[in-house]
């Protein structure tokens, strides 16, 4: 049996709505994965900090403020900086399909949209790591 | 509302008609009939779901007459055939010039209140400068960091004519300061200064989480304002204690009705423990609600917060002048309950939930536009919404007659069952020794996270059917809606204009208000007029919270807060 999942979900930003990370880390934990949750207003350097301290596989972002282009850009970089580009980073808000396809395209693994089942993220999850540990 | 004997005719009646519905009711149309808020719904309300209702004082009593006690139909006498709501729609982006702008356009239109959003750094108490406002200023609302930008922003709007709402809370005192400088220099009195701000950090802590300071230094914040409005700004509602972000965080429309009015009484007991006399501060008191999509659960709602608000004014805390007693409230729709799928099944979603607001009495209404779930909503959006409520004022007849629901059976037993179940919920805050105590050691967050979770299990186990989320999907579906960006000019214009100002204004007259500050806070003095000190120097929100950050500590949730369900 391979290791559980270890997953970050961090709230970058000045933004407080945490209800959609809070369900999906009830979600994932639900599903087996080990979920680290880092709390409100946290920046680039204190989540890819947190990811590394913490062996993770996957960074889980949520972003509902419409600051993501500048946010997911700079925790990329910081990952960059850090050594951590094996990390896996994910995210999720009220982000335009525009900003969206740009973000992929810069190295965010995925961006979930509102109205997205947690079974969807989970499977992502799941089956992207799996390939990655092979 | 009927008499003792027809109860008795009446169980014989419904014995025998159970027998016959037996037979139809194994096979059912859907799993669970439950509302929004998982809470189980009979399949039949008759008189006796009324409990006490065959006694003459039940009405007179619980029901009673629009704008008389306890106000569960009203609190005015004629409602709607007087004065029909107030239809006010939320504004702000960008910098102040561009929101000036778009005041004035509201204001040419024939709009007479204004309605003002602000930006993270300005809620959070930092300048636009500021490292921590990267890639957030004029984002969410509009960007505010000095009297300066105040000026801008009410520039040619004459303050002693228009009603100005500002939804800001840990730094209201400086806005509200920016905003009585602006009147100063217009040379209008502060006893002609009307409005409204949200001012309700409770809430922050329970669930938007823009907080900035710990609970205690937070509520004197709000006691020292309070205090100074009534003196000075007797026009002004310095709060609205609002149950919409608790509901958006996932809570139960019972959880919203009892964390709110938990709430709403904290902050009477705050202010009566600081020497204030309840009939001088609570008639400027008003709540502010959400509309969820269960359309009777809502209704229920607001009636039920009338009657617990009235009760609770006139006999817990003594209050005399009949305006204390009066639980007014402005109402949203459901910004949650939105979908990005099929945006355009929005606007029907929006109408219903208006529709509730309206039967259930609010004062006033802000319905959202339909592409909110994709990003801040474009001109049309925001007309589609405005005209949805003026089609429920204008066209439907709802707003003909006071209260028309009253005396429903549904709706008398649901009314009855949200205030049993919110006095139920101020017993366990009270046991848990109070509200402040139940922020802290993360109980309502902890509620409100598990009934959020419970709703996304329903939907995703199909027990609840959300229109083209989890059925009725269209197919590779294109959003085509347009979508409003803030342009990235903004900022780079809004971080000089700060430099600016504080490279002009006079330094040494900073210092000393920014010092006075510092001491009244470490002390027991007026913590507002210290800032309104502050603010006619040109002090900035950033400096002034700065001040407060280091006297008072930033508040960080705890660990019990942050679980998920």
């Amino acid at each position: 049996m391979p290791d559980k999942i270890r997953v970050l979900l961090a709230k970058p930003g000045l933004d407080g709505h945490d209800r959609g990370i809070k369900v999906i880390a009830a979600a994932f934990r639900d599903a087996g994965m080990e979920v680290i949750y880092t709390g409100l207003r946290q920046t680039p350097q204190m989540i890819v900090a947190a990811a590394v301290q913490e062996d993770v596989d996957a960074i889980g972002v949520s972003i509902l403020s419409g600051a993501h282009m500048t946010l997911f850009p700079a925790i990329l970089e910081e990952m960059k900086a850090k050594d951590a580009e094996d990390i896996l980073l994910f995210g999720g808000g009220i982000i335009p399909e525009e900003d969206k396809q740009e973000l992929e395209k810069m190295g965010v693994a995925k961006i979930f949209t509102p109205g997205t089942p947690t079974t969807e993220s989970i499977q992502f999850l799941q089956r992207t790591i799996a390939a990655r540990r092979k | 509302m009927y008499s003792t004997n027809l109860l008795e005719k009446l169980k014989a009646r419904l014995a025998k008609w159970n027998e016959t519905a037996e037979k139809t009711r194994q096979k059912k149309s859907k799993p669970r009939f439950f509302t929004v808020s998982s809470v189980d719904i009979d399949e039949l309300y008759t008189p006796d779901k009324v409990k006490g209702a065959d006694n003459d004082q039940y009405y007179l009593d619980n029901i009673g007459l629009p704008g008389e006690y306890p106000y569960t139909r009203g609190v005015h006498h004629t409602m709607y055939r007087t004065r029909l709501w107030t239809m006010r729609q939320f504004a702000g982006m960008g910098t102040p010039k561009q929101t000036n702008e778009r005041f004035k356009y509201i204001l040419k239109s024939g709009g007479t209140g204004l309605s003002t959003a602000f930006d993270l750094p300005t809620l959070m108490g930092y300048d636009s400068d500021h490292i921590r406002s990267l890639g957030e200023v004029g984002k969410c609302g509009v960007a505010v960091d000095s009297l300066a930008d105040m000026e801008i922003l009410f520039d040619g709007i004459d303050l002693s004519q228009v009603s100005t709402s500002m939804t800001i809370n840990s730094s209201a005192s400086m806005a509200l300061a920016f905003y009585l400088c602006v009147a100063e220099k217009q040379g209008v009195p502060f006893e002609q200064v009307r409005g409204t701000l949200q001012n309700d950090i409770l809430k922050e802590y329970i669930a938007q989480k823009e907080f900035i300071f710990p609970p205690r230094p937070s509520i004197r914040l709000i006691t020292d304002m309070m205090e100074y409005c009534t003196k000075h700004v007797p026009q002004w509602n310095t709060i609205s204690i609002s149950g919409y972000h608790i509901r958006e965080a996932g809570a139960t429309a019972v959880q919203e009705l009892a964390f709110t009015l938990a709430d709403g009484f904290q902050y009477v007991e705050s202010a009566i423990e600081a020497g204030q006399d309840v009939d001088e501060f609570a008639p400027r008191l008003s709540y502010f609600f959400n509309a969820h999509s269960d359309f009777f659960e809502e209704i229920a709602k607001y009636r039920a917060a009338r009657r617990i608000v009235a009760r609770r004014m006139k006999n817990k805390y003594g209050a005399k002048d009949e305006r204390s007693w009066l639980c007014r409230f402005h109402t949203q729709t459901a910004g949650c309950s939105l979908t990005a799928q099929q945006p355009e099944n929005n606007i029907v979603r929006v109408a219903l939930q208006a529709l509730s607001g309206v039967l259930g009495g609010t004062q006033s209404l802000h319905t959202n536009s339909m592409d909110e779930t994709l990003a801040l909503p474009s001109e049309k959006a925001v007309k589609i919404a405005l005209r949805t409520q003026q089609i429920i004022a204008h066209e439907s007849g709802v707003a003909n007659t006071i209260d028309p629901l009253a005396g429903s059976y549904f709706i008398e037993a649901l009314t009855d069952k949200m205030e049993a179940e919110a006095e139920a919920y101020f017993e366990e805050i009270e046991r848990r020794g109070g509200v402040l105590e139940c922020i802290e050691e993360g109980f309502f967050q902890r509620e409100i996270a598990r009934s959020a979770y419970r709703f996304q299990r329903e939907i995703e186990e199909e027990q609840r059917i959300i229109v083209g989320v989890n059925d009725y999907i269209d197919d590779g579906e294109e959003i085509d809606i347009p979508v409003l960006r803030i342009d990235k000019q903004v900022e780079v214009d809004q971080v000089a204009f700060v430099q600016k100002v504080r490279a002009e204004r006079d330094e040494a007259a900073v210092k000393a208000a920014l010092a006075k500050l510092r001491e009244v806070a470490k002390g027991s003095g007026n913590t507002f007029e210290a800032i309104l000190e502050c603010s006619r120097a040109y002090g900035t929100l950033g400096e002034m919270c700065d001040v407060l950050r280091e006297e008072w500590g930033e508040y960080v949730e705890p660990p019990s807060a942050m679980v998920a369900s």
